[in-house]
Formats: structure tokens, sequence, C-alpha cells
């Protein structure tokens, strides 16, 4: 019996060095929050440890709401959203003492996309309104090759849902037949293998298997998104505990910098001049 | 010491023995306290039965009936599939293989079972799909049927063990009886020892469609995620399972959506519990009819 217990104390003593060992070993700053900003956030931190050994970075997905919850409970560092926080978001924070700094970080441009084999070559906003709502419902309607149009959409508590209700259906409820994927890359490779369906990802997640239709006679580029020209296009944001200081300022410069941009630019979004 | 040192051993494994049961509890507590909230605000009847579920629409419609209807149609599809593979299975390994074939069948069951069940999701959601889709010419392979396919093949192993279980269980008696009074081994079979495993290989079915209507990731992936009935077999589905899978991660803390999730866990929780009770029933007269005592 007693060596039991000396097993149980040896474990226990073990498992605190061990712990504390980890946690001295530097600062670590918590990301969480959109799947849409993700890639940013993990390529541009991956970069910023290489060239900080220093600090631990350590991002995480859950979506926008996810990361700002966690902001204001505390367990992060930095919350990346695809939409700006909202009003009761920001006096949730302000009751529990966290005063929210809004950092724009790239745009980011909802591009609707179709199977390669779709004959269609343009879309206006209200045809992918009504398509999305359920008044149109074959292909034939929109002057392409007949066929049921298979809509595909985000969960309703996706980031990239958020911004396309806004951005395109003024917050009318999409058709309930719609088919829910979980993920941007989901949408495009559902997309990529059916050919009847439409649906919108991020521009960053654009494949050369499906094909994207310009909205509005205007085609979704680096230029058109920057600008607002085109017009399904958002801002995405990193939110902070007040103004950045210290090792989290450092990595928002350098999210920023040029370097930075450079890394936006590669995943497909739009960086900031 | 000694009788210090039995005590406290004695101690630790009832404390281990009924760790399962503060789960439980735990977990009812939970499942009743979080869904209270939703059903004092909104009516328990037309949520049940409501046809519209648009958790995050302003003002926000929890119409659950989509949802039940799609994992009750997908888990029935399942065990079309799992019956009578499974059953035919455990026929098979118990009344024709030989000793070799049943070293190989029973591991490869079992390795089925093993198998995560976010794989099944990949391989139906990338193989399985696009392949229907060719092959059947319909407008996406993500819908009810090819959710129950996948499903029933995830239900196999259950179904076939237990059935092969419930089948060994039959005393030899009986059929060495049944063989000396001339019968056929078909005879012997089909009115012997069918009737005997009868309600244990009930249970194993029981337990498989606990399996199926309980899997969540699976369906997720495969069945399409569309909060409609159905017009057919081949139109995209949304379970209850998915739908807590899919939203609960960013349904705002506190809030009716969050509410209305645990309320789906809750009737989801009965569900099984139903299908774990009749099962459990069943089984008992099972043991009792072959004079196994209980």
């Amino acid at each position: 019996m007693k060596g039991f217990f000396k097993i149980i104390l040896l474990t226990a003593i073990s498992m605190i060095l061990i712990s504390s060992g980890v946690f001295a070993a530097g600062t670590t700053i918590t990301i969480k929050g959109s799947t849409t900003v993700l890639p940013i956030a993990q390529s541009t931190a991956e970069a910023f440890m290489d060239a900080n050994p220093g600090i631990n970075i350590s991002v995480q997905g859950g979506g926008s709401s996810v990361g700002i919850t966690s902001l204001i409970d505390g367990t992060c560092d930095i919350a990346d959203s695809s939409r700006q926080i909202k009003k009761e978001e920001i006096e949730k924070a302000k009751k529990k003492g966290v005063n929210v700094n809004e950092i724009k970080i790239a745009m980011d441009g909802i591009v609707i996309i179709v199977n390669p084999r779709n004959s269609i070559k343009a879309i206006t906003r209200q045809q992918i309104k009504d398509i999305y709502t359920g008044k149109i419902s074959d292909w034939s309607e929109l002057g392409a090759k007949p066929g049921k149009i298979v809509v595909l959409s985000r969960d309703t508590s996706s980031g990239t849902y958020e911004a396309f209700e806004v951005l395109a259906l003024n917050k009318e409820k999409v058709r309930a037949d719609a088919l829910i994927n979980a993920s941007n890359q989901a949408i495009a490779s559902t997309v990529g293998t059916t050919p009847g369906a439409i649906g919108y990802v991020g521009h960053g997640y654009l494949t050369k298997k499906v094909k994207d239709i310009p909205v509005e006679g205007i085609k979704a580029t680096k230029q058109t998104i920057l600008s607002g020209k085109y017009s399904l296009s958002r801002p995405l944001f990193m939110y902070t505990n007040g103004k950045p200081a210290g090792d989290i300022k450092k990595f928002i410069d350098f999210v920023l910098s040029k370097e930075g941009k450079k890394m936006v630019e590669e995943e497909g979004f739009v960086g900031l001049k | 010491m000694n009788s210090l040192k039995e005590r406290l051993i004695k101690l630790v494994f009832t404390l281990l023995a009924f760790s399962s049961l503060v789960f439980l509890i735990g977990i009812i507590i939970t499942l009743f306290k979080e869904s209270y909230p939703f059903f004092r605000q909104f009516d328990v009847f037309t949520s049940i039965f409501g046809l519209y579920w648009y958790p995050t629409a302003e003002p926000p419609e929890f119409g659950m009936f989509t949802l039940i209807f799609a994992s009750i149609a997908v888990t029935a599809g399942a065990m079309i599939v799992c019956v009578p593979i499974g059953i035919g299975t455990a026929l098979y390994i118990h009344e024709i293989a030989d000793h070799k074939q049943r070293s190989v069948l029973k591991p490869v069951i079992e390795i089925l079972a093993g198998i995560p069940s976010i794989v099944y999701g990949f391989f139906g959601m990338l193989i399985v799909a696009p392949f229907l889709q060719e092959l059947l010419g319909i407008p996406t392979g993500l819908n009810a049927f090819t959710a129950s396919l996948v499903l029933g093949v995830m239900a196999i192993p259950t179904v076939s063990s237990l059935s092969e279980d419930a089948l060994s269980f039959v005393p030899r008696s009986f059929r060495e009886a049944s063989l000396a009074l001339g019968a056929t081994r078909w005879q012997t079979l089909t009115k012997v020892i069918l009737p005997a495993a009868g309600s244990g290989i009930s249970t194993a079915v029981i337990l498989g469609m606990s399996r199926a209507v309980g899997e969540t990731m699976t369906v997720l992936m495969v069945a399409g995620g569309a909060a409609v009935i159905p017009k057919s077999i081949f139109d995209p589905v949304r379970p209850m399972t998915s739908t807590i899978a899919a939203e609960m991660g960013e349904a705002a803390m506190g809030s009716p959506h969050y509410h209305a999730l645990f309320a789906i866990g809750l009737i989801l929780f009965m569900i099984t519990l139903a299908f774990n009770i009749i099962a459990e029933i069943v089984s008992r007269r099972f043991r009792l009819k072959l004079g196994l005592g209980r």
C-alpha cells in the first residue's frame, strides 16, 4: 500500500514539474475565431514564431462568435472575425471589463461558384437572392441548360453565412431544402463534383475545380474587392482587449506588414494597402 | 493493515463501479436543466411538430419535426441495409463457416466496428456520394439514401456480433433434439434455432438502431443537411445529431438557440433510452426462455 501512495505522489510531483517547465518556456498568445481568417492567422503565426522563438502562438478555429465570446471570457488574446462585432457583444465585454479594440486586417470577397460544366456566364444579385430564397429552382430560368439547381449553403452559425446573409440576401431566410456543408472546402468540393450545384465561398477558397461567376457584371478580383466595387465583399478583423501591447502588438504589426500582406494574399484574401 | 487495505481497495472499486452512474445522472440533470428554459419559452407541441428550423432568423423558428423525421428515416434506411447483412453474417458464421473461415470473418467484422465514424463520413462524402450521383443521375449524392447506406454498413458489426452471440447461447441439446427427431438442417434452423435466438437477435437489431440514430459525424458529412421533409429517398435531410454538432459550437450560451439544441439532445436521449429499455426487456425474456435464469 505504501508503494501505491509513493507512485501517486511521484506522478503528481513530476506532472507539476513538467507543466511548470512548459509554461516557463515563453509567453503564449492564443488566437481563436473565424474559420475564414484561420488560414491567415495560421501562416502568419508560423512565420512569426520562426522569427521570434520566445513567443508561442496557438491558433484555433471555431467561428467568429466563438472567437469573440472567448475574448470576452478572457480565454484568448486575439479574436478572429469575419464580421464586425455586434453591439450586444461590446456591451457584454464592457461588463466584464474587456475593452474591445478592432483591427481591420484584410478584405474578403464572397465568390459565387458553380460547376465548371455549367454554361452560365453572369448572375445578378436579384438572381442570387431568388435562388437562395427558393423563387428560382431550375437553371433554365437563368438561361442555362435545364436542370435542378442544387443550392449549397453554410450553417446558419458560420461567419461566411452571416456575411452572405447580409451581403446577398438582405437577411431573408435561405430555402429550407438547401444542402448545408460544414466548411468552405466542403462547399468547393461538392460544387466541383455536382453538375447542378451553386455555392458561395470566401475568395481564398477558389479552386480550379469550380467556376466563379461575375456578380452584376463584376468579377471578384483583388482590385474589385479592395475597392468595394465587387458587391459581395467584406472586411476581416482581429479583435484585442484594449490597444495591443507587447508581444500581441508585435504580432499584429507583423500581420499588417508587407511580409504579412504577402501571406494574406497567398491565402487568397486581399491585403490592405 | 490487511483489513484496512482490503477495505480501501473495496472502496476504490465501489467508487469506480458507481462512477458511470454519477456520469449518467449528471448528464440527465444537465439535459433537463438546459432544455427546460426552451420548453418554458416555446410550446412543446408546436416545437416538436414544427416544420421550420431557422434558429438564427429574426424571430427564430425552432420546428424540430424535420430533424426528428430525418433521424427516424435515416435509421430505418440503415436497418434495411444492416439487418439482412448482419443477421445473414451471423447465421453464416454460426451455421456454415468452418473454423478457418470463422477465424477470418470474426476479426474482420470487428475491424469494421473499429473504424472511426469520421472515416466512414469521409468515405461516404468523397467516394460513395459522387459515385451514386453519377450512377443514378440524381442532383446530389449527399442525401438520405447515401446516409442510410453508410450508416447501415456501420451498424453491421453491432447487429452481426450480437446476433452471433444470441445464436451461440442456444443450447446444443435443442439442435440435437431437433435433428434426432428427423428434422432437416433447414427446419432445425428456421423452426428451432431462430425462434430460440429470436429475442436475442431482436436485441441486436435494437442496439444497432440505437447506434445508427445516435451517429453524428457520418450523417453530418453525408446526409446533405437540408432541414426539410424529403420528397424522395434521394433528397437531403438533416438529422438531430448533425444539427447539434453543427450548431452547438456557435450558439451563444444561454440563448434560445442554445437551449433548443439541448432540447433536441433530450429528445434524442429519450429515443435511445427507449431503445435500450426495450432491448433489455427483450433480452431478459430471451434468457428466461433458454432457462439461463436472469
